[in-house]
């Protein structure tokens, strides 16, 4: 006979014994279970009181995307086009554009991305555009994308994705995961 | 009848008015706080400090649903039928004495609105009339949940009417009345009806958990099969009041069971006290017992699963009666003996 090795410590017969008189009464039985629930009147409660704390996020959640810049404030993207291709919701399209002399200092090289956009309807947050860039220029980070009523609304231009000079977005977590050893 | 003899009671009819149906709201809210308590949360703490202005909040956004009668309903009994078992509910307070007479402006006021001599009588009668306001509801709705929990609460209740009626009439033979005024007073101090007749108390809970339709016998409402039972039609304050004559029952029951078996606003060393004083101590000792009682319903419900219907069949018919049937009997051998019938 064929016996399967268990997978886990949780294994149980099923036995079909009659009940013995103390069962039948069921008020131990019913007196042990109050007595369970009486304990948790005590327990100290897990609940996050959500708008007045926040829960900290995963270092691998993935939330909405940021479009980075180096240390001297110049765009990373280059326009290559491997984030869109990686894309398996085809969320991300882009346009490139030549850098003129005078933008040096806008864009590290020579071609830049004059339009950048995610639809964020489209995305379904794989972080796979991520993986994909060879120049450290897209990260997704622990920022949630807030809901609106309209639907071309979520499709983010460069706008809302470029991350401020004055505002620069952490994105040491996600480095931090083990993908990315260095920057 | 003396024009301050009808004050008085008009009064206290309007302060126990108030107070049931305040101490029925704060159960709801009290309700979702044990229920938290019991599940590791913390439960409703949004309107007001710790949430204490739930029950208002609940009841504001109740009045302010609309108030729609289906098509295929019958109006009148759709209408009448939260109306019923709001009216039974609050009618059952009445006759429950909560203290000793308190004397005010020179007069002796009993607290309790009447004293019927038939006092324990009368509940057991408001309680069966209490399941026509399901009955009429369940029915009226013309939906077939709501006719199904209909016909489960009205046999439920008939099936532990009759072991609670017994357990009540071990209780009446100890004291020899059925007005609920002796029957407290017979348990002065510390001699509780409880230590008597530990069987009767156990047996009359059970039922009382039954006839307020509270889980593990919530089998009328039972939403997962039931989708809400006999108010699954009712929005608006319709419902509000199917909801909250639940709760007044919840509170009447829990008096009921200290003034039948832990002797009402008696305590121990009571003879201590006198008058007024001893009158407020006895209302705190009832009100105490009373919410232990409204605690251990809301323990229970929180804890025990719910009974299938044949098993509630079984237990009420084939457990329950048989058990009060000889308790009744051995009381009745024991009384006989000390009264010398077998000398």
């Amino acid at each position: 006979m064929n016996t399967m090795q268990s997978l886990t410590d949780r294994k149980k017969v099923v036995s079909k014994k009659e009940m013995t008189f103390m069962e039948k009464l069921y008020l131990p039985a019913i007196i042990g279970g109050m007595w369970i629930t009486f304990k948790h009147l005590f327990r100290k409660n897990n609940t996050v009181k959500y708008p007045e704390e926040t829960r900290e996020f995963a270092p691998v959640y993935r939330g909405q995307h940021v479009l980075k810049r180096d240390e001297e404030g110049r765009e990373n993207c280059t326009a290559c086009g491997l984030c869109a291709v990686a894309c398996p919701a085809e969320a991300i399209t882009m346009v490139a554009a030549e850098r003129v002399k005078g933008e040096e200092n806008l864009y590290r090289e020579e071609k830049y991305a004059e339009k950048y956009e995610i639809n964020m309807l489209r995305c379904i947050f794989c972080g796979l555009c991520e993986e994909a860039c060879p120049k450290e220029a897209i990260f997704l980070t622990d920022r949630i994308v807030p809901s609106n009523f309209e639907r071309d609304e979520f499709v983010y231009g460069k706008d809302r994705l470029v991350e401020q000079l004055n505002d620069r977005i952490d994105i040491t977590k996600r480095q931090h995961t083990g993908k990315r050893s260095k920057i | 009848m003396e024009t301050s003899e009808l004050i008085e009671k008009l009064v206290l009819i309007v302060v126990l008015f108030a107070v049931t149906l305040g101490i029925a709201a704060y159960a709801t809210y009290f309700e979702r706080k044990v229920a938290a308590w019991f599940q590791d949360r913390i439960g409703p703490d949004r309107a007001g400090p710790f949430g204490i202005l739930q029950p208002l909040a609940d009841g504001g956004k109740l009045f302010f649903k609309e108030d729609f009668v289906p098509e295929a309903a019958e109006k009148w009994l759709f209408i009448l039928g939260p109306g019923i078992a709001m009216f039974t509910a609050l009618m059952t307070g009445s006759v429950i004495p909560w203290s000793t007479n308190l004397t005010l402006f020179g007069q002796d006021i009993a607290l309790q609105v009447a004293d019927v001599n038939i006092g324990i009588l009368f509940i057991m009668g408001f309680l069966s009339i209490g399941v026509y306001g399901i009955m009429i509801g369940g029915w009226a709705s013309n939906n077939k949940y709501s006719l199904f929990s209909a016909v489960r609460a009205s046999s439920q209740m008939i099936s532990y009417e009759l072991a609670m009626g017994i357990c009540v009439i071990v209780v009446v033979m100890m004291t020899g009345s059925l007005g609920l005024r002796e029957i407290v007073d017979a348990q002065h101090g510390m001699n509780w009806n409880v230590f008597y007749q530990p069987v009767a108390f156990v047996v009359f809970f059970i039922c009382a958990l039954a006839e307020t339709n509270r889980a593990p016998f919530d089998l009328p409402e039972c939403e997962s099969e039931l989708i809400g039972g006999y108010h699954t039609e009712y929005g608006s304050m319709k419902m509000g009041f199917y909801l909250f004559a639940e709760y007044v029952s919840l509170f009447i029951s829990s008096a009921v069971i200290s003034t039948l078996f832990f002797g009402g606003y008696n305590f121990p060393g009571m003879d201590n006290f006198e008058g007024n004083t001893l009158a407020i101590l006895g209302v705190v000792a009832m009100f105490t017992k009373t919410f232990i009682f409204v605690f251990i319903f809301m323990w229970i419900r929180w804890t025990l699963p719910r009974f299938r219907f044949d098993q509630l069949m079984h237990l009420g018919w084939k457990s329950l009666i048989p058990i009060s049937l000889i308790n009744l009997l051995i009381t009745g051998l024991v009384i006989a003996f000390n009264e010398g019938w077998f000398k």
